[in-house]
């Protein structure tokens, strides 16, 4: 199996060294493929070997570095990839707290980076570093807004919340506090949970003692599925909300029939055969074959957000081309630019628009309502 | 806080307890006859639970790659060994044994389809697979640097720790993974439900937890480690080998971290890396031990599960924070109690 994931990581790797000796554009992807966050890492990483070729009649090249979920890491491999390699762009990293370490260097040299975290916090407010950065990941008030709407019609009146104690967590739950009042949804249990918990009994006991009409688990990968089989083997009849965090296959698979009937908003890879025909249906369809082709699994969501980084850059490529020679800081402002002016285009995760406030870009064409039945996800 | 979740939670306690109180007896029995605080010890639980996870998917894991590989790195070395100090028929006998038991492992693997094979064969294989993997760790990576200081020997056990959660990364994948219970049914004891993976864990514990201490006093091998840690030099004047000594220890010590990982595998998702906080939480029942008394060590261990329960109740948030606070008011009060005495080994 691992041969068979090296070899077209070594085919492309041997193309691109080919390739070194003109002057191709370069960008530098940053992910997490070991350590704590390899979850997220890892289909980021084989994305890779996915991305364009070229743009705008330029090659592009890309480096790609490991940061093992490592922020003091993530800043070295950012300052290597600007001062050694001067990249014209770039991916990355992976892990939120990552990413707002690197904003400053980023902005510093003047290198636009496209970060496929789940914050919020890299894109919001703009200031003037984070002018460099664009988010290739649905806000979470987004995705929070599509939860509550549906909790409303369902006539959800109490929400516990377990959250894990991290950046994801926290977010959600600063997002879910003012959402939720203004719906008129009462939150009466805030709880928190490390990943690598072996028992979440106290936390769901706790949610249990208030009796909320639903609770929302905000938790990323796989760490989503302990706090739902608690609260099931305890007796919690009500309804469960997940986040797109969650929006993985394992959680079916470890979580077995306790996810029946969770619902959570998240992008559309996970329903293609159900959702209608449109350009970013196509986009993700053609994705997920085609790395499933290569790895022989499908992708997680996490891949399709740097898959559709590298989409954003060859969509704002040739605009760049006319400001200035890849290598120049005239290339690098010009395709901030010509990012910032990214419109209607399809990516696996939805439609971007993107404008000079909102630098992650998606409307509610970035998600759909799911819900597990009968083991499998399907559109709710 | 009624009586019913008081119960819910200290049976969560007493399952989490008895996992770290089995950890904290091996790391105390690896500490006092090699001096080695074993932090791959968690690697153990955390291999073991997934090894058994691999299984019931019926994927044969590559882990039976690595042991071929280190045991092919140990035989080798062995054989180096014997290069020197001239030939040796037993010895050869024993470098062939090793090599015929990682190999026969290879092959049993590939024969056998592993998702039907009963519950109790997969644990056993998982146990074959795992349990070498321990003293072999011990030949190749502290046996050559068995006299260095205790720090040296702590700083190649960090590093051994890290390689095997990269290797481990590798074999498992990201995901995580969690097995079937033992047994399917719920006791229940008037109001509350008793799960039954709890009673197994703690039952099986308690069976390790005795026949431990039935070893090490009643048989010679058992009395012989004891020695080693009581006095190093004098039990190798009495004819103790040390390297024996230190390979026991590491193959009790992965016999305990691997049956440890397939009694929590059924109740909790293990990641790759969720052995070195287990193993941690272990240690805090060590220390508050003073790293030599088994019994304040297992009782240690039980209350830092009791705490981690009812702090998860209470503050969710500060549940770690609760719990690895715990070590300081031992470490002062086992440092104004006991003089300190100088090792001159």
């Amino acid at each position: 199996m691992l041969s068979k994931k090296l070899l077209p990581v070594l085919l492309v790797g041997a193309t691109l060294g080919f390739n070194a000796a003109q002057a191709d554009i370069k960008i530098g992807v940053v992910t997490s493929a070991t350590g704590p966050i390899a979850l997220v890492g890892i289909p980021q990483k084989n994305t890779v070997a996915l991305l364009p070729d070229s743009a705008g009649g330029e090659k592009i090249r890309y480096i790609s570095l490991d940061d093992s979920s490592d922020p003091t890491a993530a800043v070295k491999a950012f300052k290597k990839l600007i001062d050694e390699e001067k990249v014209d762009a770039i991916i990355g990293p992976s892990g939120s707290a990552a990413a707002m370490g690197v904003i400053q260097f980023a902005a510093e040299s003047g290198t636009p980076m496209l970060a496929p975290v789940g914050t919020a916090a890299v894109v919001l407010p703009m200031t003037e570093q984070k002018k460099w950065v664009f988010k290739t990941t649905q806000n979470d008030d987004l995705i929070a807004a599509a939860l509550i709407e549906q909790m409303q019609k369902e006539g959800v009146k109490t929400l516990g919340l377990i959250g894990t104690a991290d950046p994801y967590g926290e977010n959600w739950e600063n997002v879910m506090s003012g959402l939720a009042s203004k719906a008129g949804i009462k939150i009466v249990a805030t709880e928190s949970f490390q990943r690598q918990d072996t028992s979440m009994t106290g936390q769901s006991l706790k949610v249990l003692m208030t009796n909320p009409d639903a609770v929302l688990i905000a938790a990323p990968g796989s760490s989503s599925v302990m706090p739902q089989t608690t609260l099931k083997d305890q007796g919690y009849k009500g309804q469960i909300y997940q986040t797109h965090g969650a929006a993985l296959d394992p959680f079916l698979r470890l979580g077995g029939k306790a996810t029946e009937g969770t619902i959570l908003a998240a992008s559309m890879m996970l329903v293609l055969d159900e959702v209608p025909d449109s350009a970013a249906k196509e986009t993700a369809t053609h994705y997920v074959d085609t790395y499933t082709r290569i790895y022989g699994n499908p992708p997680a969501t996490f891949g399709g957000n740097v898959y559709d980084a590298g989409l954003l850059l060859k969509n704002a490529i040739p605009a760049a081309l006319e400001k200035g020679k890849p290598g120049t800081p005239e290339f690098r402002a010009g395709l901030r630019d010509a990012l910032e002016k990214t419109k209607e285009m399809p990516g696996t995760q939805g439609v971007y628009n993107m404008t000079p406030e909102d630098h992650s870009g998606f409307d509610e064409r970035g998600r759909v309502m799911i819900t597990v039945k009968d083991g499998d996800w399907k559109l709710l | 806080m009624n009586f019913q979740i008081a119960v819910l939670l200290g049976q969560d306690g007493v399952t989490n307890g008895a996992i770290y109180a089995l950890l904290a007896l091996s790391i105390i029995l690896v500490f006092t006859v090699t001096r080695i605080l074993l932090i791959p010890l968690g690697e153990f639980v955390t291999f073991g639970a997934l090894t058994m996870a691999s299984f019931q998917a019926g994927e044969p894991t590559a882990l039976m790659w690595v042991l071929l590989g280190l045991t092919l790195l140990d035989s080798a070395l062995d054989a180096w060994a014997m290069r020197e100090r001239g030939f040796d028929t037993r010895k050869l006998q024993i470098i062939g044994l090793k090599l015929g038991y990682a190999a026969g492992l290879v092959i049993l693997m590939h024969s056998l389809t592993l998702d039907q094979i009963p519950m109790f064969a997969q644990a056993l294989l998982t146990m074959l697979l795992l349990v070498p993997i321990g003293p072999v760790m011990y030949r190749i990576f502290f046996q050559p640097i068995a006299s260095a200081q205790p720090l040296v020997l702590l700083i190649v056990s960090i590093a051994v720790h890290v390689a095997m959660v990269g290797v481990g990364l590798l074999l498992f994948g990201p995901e995580g993974a969690r097995t079937q219970p033992f047994t399917d049914t719920a006791l229940s004891l008037g109001p509350v439900m008793l799960k039954s993976q709890t009673l197994w864990v703690i039952l099986v514990s308690i069976i390790l937890i005795v026949s431990l201490f039935l070893a090490f006093e009643r048989t010679l091998y058992g009395k012989a480690l004891r020695a080693t840690a009581v006095n190093r030099m004098g039990a190798r004047l009495m004819g103790i080998s040390p390297d024996f000594a230190g390979k026991a220890t590491f193959a009790l010590a992965a016999f305990i971290g691997v049956s440890s990982g397939i009694l929590i595998a059924p109740i909790t998702t293990l990641y790759f890396d969720s052995g070195f906080i287990i193993s941690l939480k272990g240690f805090v029942g060590a220390i508050i031990g003073g790293l030599v008394s088994y019994p304040v060590a297992a009782i240690g261990a039980v209350a830092v599960g009791m705490v981690e329960a009812f702090s998860m109740f209470w503050a969710s948030a500060y549940k770690e924070i609760i719990v690895f606070t715990l070590i300081i008011p031992f470490l002062l009060w086992r440092s104004l109690t006991s003089h300190h005495v100088e090792d001159d080994e």
